[in-house]
């Protein structure tokens, strides 16, 4: 029966599905798949092993924490929110594009400010709002309804496009090592590499469909 | 090989000797943050979060001088403590927003330099040196921390060491997602899942047609993360199973398929609810009324961008 080894994968899914405990659900696939292939045990807790040790790069994070509380705490925010507020005379979609190019560049560095809660509602949205409402203008509902989707929505297509630029970012590790176990052998910064131009169309695609939908609302739903 | 042959063996290059000194440091900083956990009075959890970092510390500093067998089990028991949620954050404190708006006002936009550092340092030992890039974003890590602590005399050790332990309380165990769906993966690999798989999809895909193999990767990373909410975990299985046996066996260029294969699986996680960090959570933080308001302005920009990766692919391979 082939077939049931595709049971630690079908596992995977329904547990991420219910939303389950991820690691549980990780554990039960492997122990699933080792048990229906006829691994014994002595090999099944070798593979794990050896695996999880070749793999400590995608730990590199912990590095990095050890200054990203501390930026926090100098003020990385702050000084990232000064950077925005030069930008106050700008349009509300042109204040969502500014965000987005500005996000793009940091998580290149593997710096945030702070996410949706840290950044997008005290500051980008602040700033894109008044923007909408500048000379006395009233919004709709609707209005405000699509400036809170781009932020967000700006805020997470510069940060995973952007992120992956970053040359020892998890993901692109886990597709270093993912490839790795299938015998081919590829390098971090050409993975990064590739990512270049996606990363820059990405951005590009989100700030003139964001700066034609906000042109399009500050015309039909302002008074 | 022990240590001592290892550290001083010509046949390991430096950039391996060094990686393997920052794994021990992790592997420190990680037992650190165990120790500060055990004697944590306001952490309920302060013995399950002690086994978790102390353990995963133990592997970083440890494992490559153990036997495999020893690695796997230490792995059981990392896991053990998240499963029975017995990790938990403790309590150390936030920096205040007086105590940023005033370290703002001394230090300004200069903070952006130690920031960039760490990616800086990265590029630098990517393109200049036979030094792997991760070592080289250690030390811009060190470089950012002297540029911190010139700024200003407050930025001590041990504020770098708390701050670090508070960082780290907050990921916890999820930390350890990709590791783990890669040592999956392995299990995957060895028990023959790609091969079924690839034999089930071979009656689907004509065998030697590699655009339609990148056209099938790609769409299937994009829609198994929507499924899933995790483009690591899709990644794992979508290339063992159909990246491998259907695109690159058959020539196609590993870094540019394997490279935007983990992007297209970012397109599906802006268009679905199972990535709720991302697209739901915000909804809640921005009180907006429509529950999927931050998908819908994402998936226009995820379709194009999936057409954009698919012809790279087959123009790039």
């Amino acid at each position: 029966m082939e077939l049931l080894k595709l049971l630690g994968i079908l596992i995977v899914v329904i547990g991420f599905v219910l939303k389950l405990d991820s690691i549980l659900i990780i554990m039960i696939a492997a122990i699933v798949t080792a048990l229906v292939a006829g691994m014994d045990p002595v090999t099944f807790l070798e593979t794990l092993g050896s695996s999880f040790v070749a793999n400590r790069s995608m730990c590199v994070f912990v590095m990095v924490m050890v200054v990203t509380g501390t930026l926090e705490r100098n003020g990385l925010k702050q000084a990232a929110a000064n950077v925005m507020k030069k930008f106050k005379n700008a349009s509300a979609g042109v204040v969502v594009a500014i965000y987005g190019v500005f996000r793009l560049i940091f998580a290149a560095f593997n710096v945030s400010f702070g996410g949706v809660a840290g950044f997008v509602r005290p500051i980008v949205l602040p700033m894109a709002t008044a923007a909408a409402k500048k000379n006395g203008k009233k919004i709709s509902e609707k209005y405000e309804e699509n400036l809170k989707g781009m932020a967000s929505g700006m805020e997470n297509i510069a940060w995973f496009f952007g992120q992956v630029l970053f040359v020892g970012t998890s993901g692109m590790i886990l597709v270093q090592s993912t490839l790795a176990g299938l015998g081919y052998n590829v390098e971090l910064v050409d993975l990064m590499k590739v990512q270049i131009p996606v990363a820059i169309i990405a951005v590009a695609v989100a700030i003139v469909y964001y700066y034609l939908k906000d042109k399009q609302l500050s015309r039909k739903e302002t008074k | 090989m022990n240590p001592i042959q290892f550290y001083t063996s010509v046949d390991v290059t430096l950039s391996e000797k060094l990686l393997e000194v920052m794994y021990c440091i992790i592997g420190l900083i990680s037992m650190y943050v165990a120790f500060k956990n055990l004697k944590d009075k306001e952490n309920k959890n302060s013995v399950g979060s002690f086994v978790f970092w102390f353990d995963l510390g133990l592997m970083f500093v440890l494992g490559k001088w153990l036997p495999a067998l020893a690695d796997g089990i230490l792995l059981i028991i990392l896991v053990l403590p998240p499963i029975f949620k017995k990790v938990s954050p403790g309590n150390e404190p936030e920096p205040t927003l007086e105590e940023m708006e005033q370290n703002n006002k001394n230090i300004g936009a200069k903070v952006f330099v130690p920031a960039v550092c760490i990616g800086l340092f990265a590029l630098l030992a990517a393109f200049f040196t036979k030094i792997s890039p991760l070592v080289g974003m250690s030390v811009g890590v060190f470089v950012a921390m002297i540029i911190l602590r010139i700024y200003s005399k407050s930025n001590t050790p041990s504020v770098f060491l708390k701050d670090c332990r508070r960082m780290m309380d907050v990921v916890g165990p999820l930390s350890m997602l990709p590791m783990l769906l890669a040592a999956l993966g392995a299990v995957f690999t060895a028990a023959g899942v790609g091969d079924v798989i690839s034999s089930l999809v071979s009656n689907i895909i004509p065998a030697g047609n590699v655009t339609i193999g990148i056209i099938v990767y790609a769409i299937g990373m994009a829609v198994f993360t929507m499924i899933m909410g995790n483009a690591f975990a899709a990644i794992t299985v979508m290339t063992v199973g159909i990246g491998a046996p259907f695109v690159l066996k058959y020539g196609a260029d590993p870094v540019v398929i394997g490279s935007l294969a983990l992007t297209c699986g970012y397109c599906g996680t802006l268009c679905t609810p199972m990535a709720a960090n991302f697209n739901m959570v915000p909804v809640a933080i921005l009180e907006m009324k429509d529950k999927n308001g931050v998908i819908k302005k994402q998936v226009l920009v995820a379709v194009i961008m999936l057409v954009v990766q698919i012809v790279m692919m087959i123009m790039m391979s």
